[in-house]
């Protein structure tokens, strides 16, 4: 390329045009290109209202005040907010994981959040509050009068810590669900005898179910907050900001009365939040109004949350193998019987268990679970244990039952007919020859079954029975981590399936010589 | 004197016939020999006298219990060769155990495996086996005794040892009834030896 003087004189001139031209063009691309548009914020639409739930009119939209306050904190950081759905139980996990911008569902504000994450300043304050039934509110004023009662609430929440140190102090007995619904309906059947859950919930609960009263008196204050990624400082510095401006121009208020929430509470929050422009203007929570005893909630270190949670996992262990054997004995004695039918039954009854069978191992264990505690409550009120123990008890039956008929079909013919010429009667052929063949033959998977058994078990928490694996997941939300609960519930369930594995080798070992 | 009455037996299995006309009658002290080749109906006509097959025409007159030794024997392998012998008499026949036992061991001892009492069924050769399970027949003193192909587990000195033990066993009164392909044995054992051919007999003796 040749130098041009001419258009070299008028170069600087034309450059300087184009140049902004081009960058006044360029600009906003630029700016959007190197940050995302999009403010991905996590829920779980299953909270419901007013936090977050699907659009009654179009389930493809949530609405709740959540969502709102999502829409505020991307409309003041210049983006548009974006709905991802995670189950409340992992909501903390998937926000250390980066799995999106913000986590807003009704999150408490506690000190191990604050530790193992990036918190905002509250954005709404909340009472802990006792539900009893109305005919109860005299009697059960507060957690001290329930001495030895059940006591519902929602697991890794403020509500259970409060529990917990009640069951400690005052004895009652702590009863967790998944869900916020079923401790209501559960407090009206009578299965608990109080529920404490947060006040927006409890206002739910009462409205909901008739007879059920809420007790003024808080029983502890807590806060809602924003949760980040432990890197995401200047992102939560920022949405503090538009938080705190929130607060000033009343905007916040504006979504809380939309949604029927908005108390006397709030202002004096703001007022204090806005009084300290410190990153925690205000203590992670407290078991009382007036008390400092945010000091029993704060996140300990993790060996000593190890040591502190030992005795409850072994405590929860217990449930696993006591209601582990008791199931495993009761399929066997039903599975037995249900074989014995299938073989030497009459066609009705071969059709009907064979009915019973097929739907048993067609369907989930979580659906019969869930049928046999809830769906019968209307009918017959199993209390939850009893309802574990059917439940896994006839599920493996089932299996059980598949596995005898089997092995008593693999006992030879010829013997049974010898036995016949003999005149030995039907019955006595099948407890002297034919049934002590068979469970030789059916041991070996029916050990196999029982450790499947042992590991289902975990599956009853969803109805109220806190187990191993429940109680396991307990620890590891309230110290925000799975490594160490995780090991140690390993361990727990090695050691009690290893030993069953060598006794079940012995038994086979000793028929053989036998 | 007949204390087996056999009349013009007719079986059918799956809607073909597999015995027909089959007449035949036998005493105290009469060992009988129903001799053919496989699958001539020899082992159907042994299972139809026992009641084990269901007859379609003619008749089996027959005194109970019956005793029965099948061709592979049919112990029962969950206990030992002495329980096996002493089971039916104190379960079936009500007889004190205490007793029951000690014949069993007799009977044990008469058939020459005394020794081999306490062994489980998978321990036994196929002789002692058989030995067994004609003691197992024995105990619950059937006035018929009744043999399905006793020498295919055993070896030639061992069809001569049972020949004579048959022979002893019908000596006291009992009646047995043996099928057999064996022409040898059958000749050596019995007083009377009948031909099964395709469902049918006829006396050869």
């Amino acid at each position: 390329m040749t130098w041009n003087p001419v258009t070299c004189s008028l170069f600087p001139v034309t450059f300087r045009f184009t140049a902004l031209a081009c960058l006044a063009l360029l600009a906003p691309r630029a700016v959007l290109a190197q940050q995302p548009i999009e403010l991905r914020w996590g829920g779980d639409a299953e909270g419901g209202a007013p936090y977050v739930e699907a659009d009654p009119a179009d389930p493809s939209r949530v609405v709740g005040f959540d969502v709102e306050i999502a829409q505020l904190l991307a409309g003041g950081l210049g983006r548009t907010a974006r709905f991802v759905q995670v189950g409340f139980t992992s909501i903390d996990a998937a926000a250390a994981r980066g799995d999106f911008d913000v986590g807003l569902s009704g999150i408490e504000d506690s000190a191990p959040r604050r530790s193992r994450l990036v918190v905002t300043i509250p954005y709404y304050e909340f009472r802990e509050v006792l539900t009893v039934r109305s005919a109860d509110a005299q009697k059960y004023r507060s957690l001290a009068d329930l001495r030895g009662r059940s006591v519902a609430t929602l697991g890794a929440t403020l509500a259970y810590d409060l529990l917990v140190e009640a069951q400690a102090r005052e004895g009652i007995v702590p009863v967790t669900y998944e869900d916020d619904v079923h401790p209501y309906s559960d407090l009206v059947l009578g299965r608990v005898d109080a529920v404490v859950l947060d006040a927006i919930l409890a206002q739910r609960g009462v409205r909901r179910n008739a007879g059920l009263t809420n007790q003024s008196a808080p029983l502890a204050i807590g806060h809602y907050v924003g949760i980040l990624a432990p890197e995401a400082t200047a992102m939560r510095d920022r949405m503090n900001v538009v938080l705190r401006d929130a607060m000033r121009d009343g905007r916040l208020e504006a979504i809380f009365k939309r949604w029927g929430v908005w108390n006397e509470d709030q202002p004096r929050l703001y007022a204090r939040v806005l009084a300290d422009p410190s990153q925690y203007p205000v203590a992670a929570s407290s078991l009382s109004p007036s008390s400092d005893a945010a000091q029993t909630l704060s996140g300990p270190r993790t060996w000593d949350a190890a040591r502190r949670y030992l005795p409850a996992l072994l405590r929860a262990a217990v449930i696993t193998i006591v209601l582990s054997c008791l199931s495993m004995a009761l399929a066997i004695a039903a599975g037995a019987l249900i074989a014995s039918g299938r073989i030497y039954g009459a066609a009705p009854l071969r059709i009907a268990l064979t009915g019973f069978v097929e739907i048993i191992r067609g369907t989930p264990l979580l659906l019969q679970l869930f049928v046999l505690y809830f769906g019968l409550a209307a009918f017959i009120q199993l209390p939850a244990f009893v309802a574990a123990l059917l439940g896994l008890g006839l599920n493996y039956a089932a299996y059980e039952s598949e596995i005898y008929r089997g092995a008593l079909e693999a006992v030879p013919a010829g013997q049974l007919e010898s036995a016949r010429t003999l005149g030995f009667t039907e019955p006595q052929i099948l407890v002297l020859v034919r049934a002590p063949q068979a469970f030789r033959l059916a041991l070996a998977p029916m050990t196999n079954d029982f450790v499947a058994l042992l590991k289902d078990s975990s599956l009853v928490s969803v109805i109220t029975v806190v187990e191993l694996t429940k109680e396991t997941s307990i620890f590891a939300a309230n110290i925000g981590s799975w490594v160490l609960p995780g090991l140690m519930c390993a361990a727990i369930y090695l050691a009690m399936s290893l030993p069953l594995a060598r006794v079940a080798r012995r038994i086979e070992r000793g028929w053989r010589h036998a | 004197m007949t204390v087996l009455d056999v009349r013009s037996l007719e079986v059918r299995r799956g809607g073909r016939t597999i015995v027909a006309g089959v007449s035949f009658a036998a005493s105290p002290g009469d060992v009988v020999a129903l001799m053919g080749a496989s699958g001539a109906g020899k082992s159907t006509i042994l299972r139809a006298i026992a009641g084990l097959d269901p007859i379609v025409a003619g008749s089996v007159a027959i005194p109970r219990p019956v005793g029965m030794v099948f061709q592979f024997h049919h112990l029962f392998a969950n206990m030992t060769a002495h329980r096996n012998v002493w089971l039916a008499p104190v379960h079936v026949f009500r007889r004190p155990r205490a007793e029951a036992e000690r014949r069993a061991q007799e009977l044990l001892v008469s058939l020459g495996v005394g020794d081999r009492a306490s062994a489980m069924p998978h321990e036994l050769s196929g002789g002692e086996a058989q030995r067994v399970a004609i003691a197992r027949a024995l105990a619950i003193e059937p006035p018929v005794l009744l043999m399905d192909e006793p020498t295919a587990s055993l070896d030639p000195a061992r069809r001569g040892d049972l020949a004579a033990t048959l022979r002893r066993l019908a000596a006291d009164g009992r009646t047995i009834v043996v099928a057999t392909h064996d022409a040898e044995f059958a000749r050596a054992c019995a007083h009377r030896v009948l031909a099964v051919e395709g469902g049918r007999m006829r006396d050869v003796s």
